[in-house]
């Protein structure tokens, strides 16, 4: 354990330079956010993931923001374990029949204000299980969403984007 | 003794390949279902169909030949004798067959709905449809005894998992009960396939587990060239390995690392983390995709590998080949994190026989199987590799397995890039008037992924996925069994279940 901590000290860092928030995503948001909540937060937002449905492909990807080369941490967003916790829900997946009231109540266990951000193209319409008779559609078909971000699913750099510009907005 | 499959005699269907499908009557159904409780034979598949006659279908692989078989039943009167009042391991698969297509298991000592939790509005989705009565209260397996205190768990979990629900029973600290209950996420997926193009399918298919995107992509594919009699170049065959194997090493760094982080051991899921992420990069740049989601198709592959692509995949390889044995060291250096994950968590080897677990669950466990060599199929006759078996059955043997099979990929790759043939990448699908089924059954990184397809010209008419999940999940119940609450979520990350590939 010694020799891989001591190389982690000699070889530097592994996380990449930050891309620049998403000009249409900031024209999304900046119509939702209001500068009391701004100054309330502070620089840091606690996310919430829920899966409303999800093949898993965009859970992978949201796993991947925490490792060395992404490091999701640095900019003040972290992972948290309950709704109550949360500024934002970062919700995947077509709504399911089945997760939607689970939805709805994870929603209204987070205090205001909150962001909804909806990962993915499943969660933008439903996507490929569009018209299914166990899909609801998007997330917006069940709680207002702030921002989306696309992809099958979007690649951690992607997802990064989107949420610095959450972070910008609803922060800065 | 009769072997499985000389019992299984019926009226054989034309088209069905590569194995053959039979129709039975009731009698020879029932000895087959007595066949696999006597533990000669294990259990593929169960499923419906809600064709011209209402049937069922049980895929069934011999234990000593391995000689595989799917026997269907036209059910009169909506039902069919129960393959799970004599063989549990059926039991979830026919209660979601009742849900799905209302066709009734007479004689299951289980009768309460499974995926189907009430908010569809219609029942019986893929049967005769029909508006939903009000949703009665599930209710859950009694417990008695003294002193017990009952933790419900999810469906929204605490961690970025999927969603799926979970009844602890507890004496004090240890478990005395875990019951699950799933189908949070079921999409319908089976209906949206259903008179779909096979172009549109597939890509259904490639949403049913994340995951295991490749493998999917792998089963449906080699599920449509059965039935519609298509050979792929030998090269297209040597890419989907490549995938396979690519997507096994990401899941399989990422559940070392992530089993490890259960136990509070944050190094390794650091740098397990670095180690997954370097192989998707390496799918982004050798097929344009990090999870290589949509590359395998009907036919053979999208894209091909080109030479740069090669030379990437030799340096990370390399990489991987300094980088992963110091983890492996670590891991087996650090006694305190091996408390936690030894002894822990044990599926007992007979168990793991009955349920016909595959993947490293089945492995660990002492079941020797894996469908990259029994049944087989190309490229892999022509690669070199082991299949490690042990028998602890325990979270470290889990990990454990993982590790050797890690090692065994790093094989593969290499091999495959060496003898990566030269040639054409897919063959054009002639889509003609014809009829056709198939069957397959493909190892992903969790297990075998069975995948039944009945086409008529372009079009699916009939698509079942099975999920190893389905034989995995029962035994994370009886995993648990007698161990402390806090241990759940490292029980629950040595398994890796699907919820999705499950729920469908």
């Amino acid at each position: 354990m010694r020799r891989t901590l001591f190389e982690s000290l000699v070889h530097g860092p592994l996380t990449e330079s930050p891309p620049a928030p998403n000009d249409t995503a900031i024209a999304e948001l900046a119509a939702r956010v209001d500068r009391a909540a701004r100054r309330r937060l502070g620089r840091s937002l606690a996310i919430r993931e829920v899966d409303a449905g999800s093949c898993n492909g965009c859970e992978l990807e949201i796993h991947a923001l925490n490792n060395a080369f992404y490091d999701l941490e640095r900019f003040g967003l972290r992972f948290v374990a309950s709704p109550r916790h949360a500024d934002v829900l970062l919700v995947t997946g077509p709504v399911t029949k089945n997760m939607r009231e689970a939805l709805e109540r994870t929603y209204r266990a987070t205090p205001d204000p909150k962001w909804v951000v909806a990962v993915g193209d499943c969660a933008l319409d439903g996507g490929v299980f569009f018209g299914s008779y166990a899909v609801v559609g998007g997330v917006s078909d069940v709680i207002p969403v702030d921002l989306h971000i696309r992809g099958c699913p979007p690649s951690p750099n992607e997802l990064l984007k989107g949420l610095i510009t959450v972070l910008e907005q609803v922060s800065g | 003794m009769p072997s499985l499959a000389s019992i299984a005699q019926g009226r054989l269907v034309n088209d069905h390949r590569p194995w053959p499908r039979v129709l039975v009557t009731p009698e020879i159904w029932g000895a087959v279902a007595k066949e696999l409780a006597a533990g000669r034979g294990a259990l593929l598949g169960l499923w419906g169909d809600a064709g011209a006659s209402c049937a069922v279908h049980m895929a069934v692989m011999a234990e000593d030949t391995k000689d595989i078989v799917v026997i269907s039943l036209e059910c009169s009167e909506e039902q069919f004798p129960s393959v799970g009042a004599l063989h549990p391991p059926a039991l979830r698969l026919e209660r979601a067959l009742h849900s799905l297509y209302g066709l009734r298991p007479i004689g299951a000592p289980d009768s309460r709905p499974w995926l189907d939790l009430g908010f569809w509005g219609v029942q019986y989705p893929l049967g005769a449809r029909s508006a939903a009565p009000p949703a009665q209260p599930y209710e859950f397996l009694p417990v008695e005894g003294e002193n017990l205190h009952q933790i419900p768990v999810g469906p929204v979990h605490a961690g970025i998992i999927e969603p799926g629900h979970f009844r602890f029973t507890a004496s004090g600290e240890t478990v005395v009960r875990l019951e699950e209950r799933l189908g949070y996420v079921h999409k319908g997926i089976e209906s949206l396939m259903a008179g779909t193009t096979i172009e549109s399918a597939a890509k259904l298919a490639a949403r049913t587990s994340g995951d295991s995107t490749v493998a999917y992509g792998i089963a449906f594919a080699r599920a449509v060239e059965a039935a519609m009699k298509v050979e792929v170049p030998r090269r297209a065959h040597y890419l989907r390995a490549l995938m396979a194997e690519l997507e096994r090493l990401a899941n399989h760094f990422g559940d070392i690392g992530a089993i490890c982080n259960d136990a509070s051991f944050a190094i390794m899921h650091a740098h397990c983390g670095i180690l997954r992420e370097r192989v998707l990069r390496a799918a982004q740049f050798c097929f344009g995709h990090r999870l290589m989601m949509d590359q395998v198709v009907p036919g053979g592959v999208v894209a091909d590998l080109h030479a740069k692509g090669v030379a990437f995949l030799k340096d990370a390889l390399q990489q991987f080949r300094q980088t992963f044995p110091r983890l492996v060291e670590l891991y087996d250096n650090t006694a305190s994190l091996q408390d936690r994950t030894a002894s822990t968590g044990i599926v007992d080897t007979a168990l793991a026989r009955r349920f016909g677990a595959s993947g490293f669950v089945g492995r660990a466990s002492g079941r020797d199987f894996d469908a990259r060599k029994n049944p087989g199929y190309p490229p892999y006759q022509e690669l070199n590799f082991d299949v490690p078996v042990l028998t602890d059955g325990d979270v470290n043997a889990r990990v454990w397995l993982r590790i050797r099979e890690v090692e065994q990929s790093f094989a593969l790759i290499e091999q495959i890039i060496e003898r990566l043939p030269q040639g054409p990448v897919a063959v054009a699908l002639d889509m003609g008037e014809r009829v056709g089924e198939g069957l397959t059954l493909v190892e992903g990184f969790r297990g075998d992924v069975l995948a039944s397809v009945k086409l008529e010209s372009d079009r699916v008419v009939q698509c079942h996925l099975r999920d190893p999940s389905w034989f995995q999940w029962p035994l994370l119940e009886a995993a648990i069994d007698g161990n402390i609450v806090a241990d759940f979520p490292l029980c629950n990350k040595s398994f890796n279940c699907s919820y999705s590939g499950h729920d469908l």
